[in-house]
């Protein structure tokens, strides 16, 4: 035990000065870490300079030469690597946002079925949470991809939904809607009926705030955002069809078909990440006391105003932050499609590209930036969204 | 005039409300939409279950040693072949490892279990009974006859050391301290030189700039070393069984698996595969990032703002990209940062990659339980008179870890299941083998049967850790001791 009075000595050693330690223990482990760093670099230099690598940026309009199986944007195989990683991320964000929409609906769903009181489907529910999450996603894309949609069989057996969708091995084919001149007006219609709605909607709280008259805003601004289109629509003559996918010789043609890579790893994606997603509004919801409900009947609230102006608003607060972080892993998860060779980021640029030039630095560190990237825009935007449903401390 | 003057039998419930009936209406009944549901979650099982269970069940092939087994004459074809999996079984579970060498790994396992089991069956029975320390005692020996009748008498006798040690070492001077406290600094000086030690042997095994027989000699040294200071402190046989297991049983693995000396022969990890590798990975992955995140979580909260810089972005960086992208750097660009002419393990850099990407998770969970103790715990913790590492290790890190115990798992749940993407960097872990099981013309079209089994494997590990962590929680909730 030190002695208080004798640790005010003035001639105790530096060395057990907590100041004077904490800057060596600081400057140590910077020199270490700044050490490791450059030794690794200038190893690096080295190795590609012995390998006979030009490093910087400059493949990026060196001709590919390969095909990308999916591109939102013209591709072929004179495009340059700057297109293929173009490419690429184009594919990552779709894939990673169709996959969201999805997870999150299904997650809100499966949660709330496994909070009914019907017995069977909560447990059905269950069921479904504990074999989703405890298998690896990795093997689960295989499992879709590889022993569900690949031995399907051809489109001249496809299986049929009504007609109208249809799934075998080239994919999953859906309607897809056509947009002939004059759909402008529709789209016009749509964004004035949206204003519209959103108007409505505001003088409506603005009335009943004033006058404690209530008027059914949001029916009525529903009706508006279907109706008026459809007036535009029909006023137009009907510029936009459905393009219905036909059978035609040995392959589809019209709708829009859905590589079986795509559909595979959407599916996986969505079904896995609704698990996690699933429990988390299930804990949001229980987290809300039971007397906030009960406080609700007894004010007269019937059970839907119940949920939707007393429960749902605290349970959101609680579940959106590791909704944010679901969503953020599903997007790094979207890197798995390597796996069955989805042309995603990964797989066609830090795997084809980096094979191909061999320029590994600059491509993983471009990699990297772009996952770093997403996810700070997704994180920061739910963060904007989390401080503006947190309840206002008083 | 009438006046009752016992009282008249309670009749029973109406029939609808009691029994069978009473259930029904209440849980699946008790209103239409109730009703509908229900409909509709009947005819979801009636239409998914049953086709299921006749493919995997009913009709399925279980027979044989050949494709001929699954084909008309002899099998179903409607129906699972299971005989892939039979045929394929060995190579599923340990990879290439040589056949004739397999009871190592064997060996190894039945350790892990025994040692493992006695941990957690003293747990599960504790929370059940409130005692059954006797029956745990089971587990050792049942490990050590099993051993000896497998194996021989050689891996019998080190099964029985290993398993035995704990017991004896408790009994020695029960209840009490094995080493006075007096002997407290040799202690510390013994786990720093055997920090030091392990440092070595990781360093001369990652950059092979010593033999095999150097690391295995050191990193028997450093385990022995932490052992004898970590054991050394605990008064009961439980806490030198962990002591064991965390010190001793990964350098019985490192020697017995790799080979290379003792008479066994070298079987080099490019021969591991299956589900042997994918749990070598977990179990090395666990082992470290939980110490590394620990380490880490301390520096984002430290006082000294370049080791909170490097800690956060250290955290912050490795928490937004995906572990393929960590993966491929640990393959791809790790051989490119080391000298000329040093070579480093195809499964090292995997678990490198592993254990660093997953340090830097456990790192945030447990940085959530620091955050949660109170300031008044350091404070008073201080006042004592500790140094920073005493207030953690006896202090903070006791009761923040005992608080994230749910998140630890659940990282932990994690990382097992990411270990299936080193079958991306070309490592023949489960599903690597499955993919070249599947390839093999001879049993071509059989991939329903191959990711069921994995699924099969993944799902029991995982849920089974998981409720044996729900379990953990219950128990160690304080104020029950």
């Amino acid at each position: 035990m030190t002695d208080p009075a004798r640790a005010r000595l003035p001639q105790r050693s530096l060395l057990t000065d907590p100041v004077v330690r904490a800057v060596i223990i600081q400057i140590a482990v910077f020199a270490l870490v700044a050490g490791v760093l450059a030794f690794a670099a200038v190893n690096t230099a080295e190795n590609l300079k012995r390998a006979g690598i030009a490093s910087g940026f400059g493949f990026f309009n060196q001709v590919a030469g390969f095909d990308v199986s999916q591109s939102l944007v013209e591709y072929s195989r004179a495009s340059t690597y700057g297109r293929v990683f173009l490419v690429g991320l184009l594919n990552t964000l779709l894939v990673s946002s169709v996959s969201i929409v999805v997870a999150t609906v299904l997650g809100f769903a499966v949660g709330l079925l496994r909070l009914s009181g019907n017995w069977l489907v909560s447990r059905m529910a269950a069921v479904y949470v504990e074999i989703l999450r405890n298998v690896p996603l990795l093997l689960q894309i295989l499992f879709w991809y590889i022993a569900i949609l690949n031995p399907l069989p051809g489109p001249r057996q496809a299986m049929s939904l009504f007609d109208t969708i249809f799934l075998c091995n080239r994919g999953l084919i859906i309607p897809w809607p056509v947009f002939l001149p004059g759909s402008w007006l529709v789209l016009v219609a749509f964004l004035l009926a949206l204003a519209g709605g959103a108007g409505l909607v505001l003088w409506a709280r603005r009335r009943q705030r004033l006058t404690g008259k209530r008027f059914p805003a949001y029916v009525s601004s529903l009706g508006l955002i279907i109706l008026l289109p459809l007036v535009a629509l029909a006023a137009a003559g009907f510029p936009i069809r459905w393009d219905l996918p036909e059978l035609s010789g040995f392959n589809f043609a019209g709708g829009l078909t859905l590589q079986p890579e795509f559909t595979a790893l959407v599916l996986a994606l969505s079904l896995y990440t609704a698990a996690f997603i699933a429990e988390n509004v299930r804990a949001g919801i229980e987290a809300v006391d039971k007397g906030q409900i009960e406080a609700a009947h007894s004010l007269g609230l019937r059970p839907a105003p119940t949920m939707r102006l007393v429960v749902v608003p605290q349970a959101l607060r609680v579940i959106i932050p590791p909704l944010t972080s679901q969503h953020l892993t599903l997007v790094k998860n979207s890197s798995l499609a390597v796996v069955i060779g989805y042309p995603d980021l990964v797989s066609v640029f830090a795997g084809t590209t980096l094979n191909q030039t061999g320029q590994a630095v600059e491509i993983i560190a471009i990699t990297m930036l772009v996952y770093l990237t997403i996810s700070l825009a997704i994180s920061l935007f739910m963060n904007w969204y989390n401080a503006r449903v947190a309840i206002l401390e008083r | 005039m009438y006046v009752k003057r016992e009282r008249s039998p309670s009749l029973p419930p109406p029939r609808s409300e009691a029994g069978v009936v009473g259930w029904l209406r209440a849980n699946l009944f008790s209103s239409w939409p109730n009703a509908l549901m229900t409909l509709a979650g009947l005819a979801l099982l009636l239409y998914s279950l049953p086709p299921f269970l006749k493919w995997a069940v009913i009709d399925a092939n279980w027979l044989g040693d050949s494709r001929e087994g699954c084909l008309p004459p002899l099998g179903d074809a409607a129906g699972a072949c299971w005989v892939f999996i039979k045929v394929r079984l060995g190579l599923l579970m340990y990879g290439f490892y040589p056949e004739a060498e397999r009871w190592r790994i064997d060996l190894a396992g039945i350790l892990l279990a025994a040692a493992g089991g006695q941990l957690v069956a003293g747990s599960l029975l504790r929370a059940a009974t409130g005692r059954g320390r006797r029956l745990t005692g089971l587990f050792p020996l049942a490990g050590v006859l099993l051993s000896l009748a497998l194996f021989g008498i050689l891996p019998g006798l080190v099964a029985c050391a290993y398993l035995a040690a704990p017991d004896i070492l408790a009994r020695a001077r029960p209840g009490r301290l094995l080493l006075g406290l007096a002997h407290r600094p040799q202690l510390h000086l013994a786990a720093r030189l055997g920090l030091a030690a392990g440092a070595g042997a990781a360093l001369a095994l990652g950059f092979g700039a010593a033999g095999q027989g150097l690391a295995v000699a050191l990193s028997l040294l450093a385990a022995s070393l932490i052992f004898i200071a970590l054991g050394a402190y605990g008064q009961s046989a439980a806490s030198v069984r962990f002591s064991l297991l965390l010190g001793v049983y990964p350098v019985i693995c490192y020697a017995l698996l790799l080979g290379g000396g003792l008479d066994l022969p070298l079987v080099d990890t490019d021969n591991w595969g299956g589900l042997f590798l994918t749990l070598v990975i977990a179990g090395v992955g666990i082992a470290t990032s939980l110490p590394v995140g620990i380490l880490l979580a301390l520096g984002r909260r430290s006082r000294m703002p370049v080791i909170k810089a490097l800690s956060v972005s250290f955290i912050e960086f490795i928490r937004g990209v995906p572990l393929i992208s960590v993966l491929f750097m640990a393959s791809v660009m790790l051989p490119l940062t080391l000298p000329a002419g040093m070579h480093v393990n195809k499964l090292l850099r995997a678990l490198v990659g592993v254990s660093l990407f997953y340090s830097a998770y456990m790192a945030e969970v447990v940085r959530g339980g620091l955050q949660a103790i109170p300031r008044g715990q350091y404070e008073a913790a201080e006042a004592l008179g500790l140094r920073y590492w005493r207030v953690m290790r006896l202090v903070i890190l006791p009761q923040a870890l005992r608080l994230v115990i749910p998140g630890i798992t659940n990282t932990f749940l994690g990382l097992l299941k990411d270990t299936t993407l080193v079958a991306v960097i070309n490592l023949m872990d489960i599903l690597g083998i499955l993919k070249s099981a599947l390839a093999d013309t001879r049993w071509l079209g059989f991939t329903k049967e191959a990711y069921v089994f994995a699924g099969v494997v993944f799902w029991v590990i995982c849920f089974g850790l998981s409720r044996y962590s729900m379990l953990l929680e219950k128990r160690l909730k304080p104020g029950r001791n």
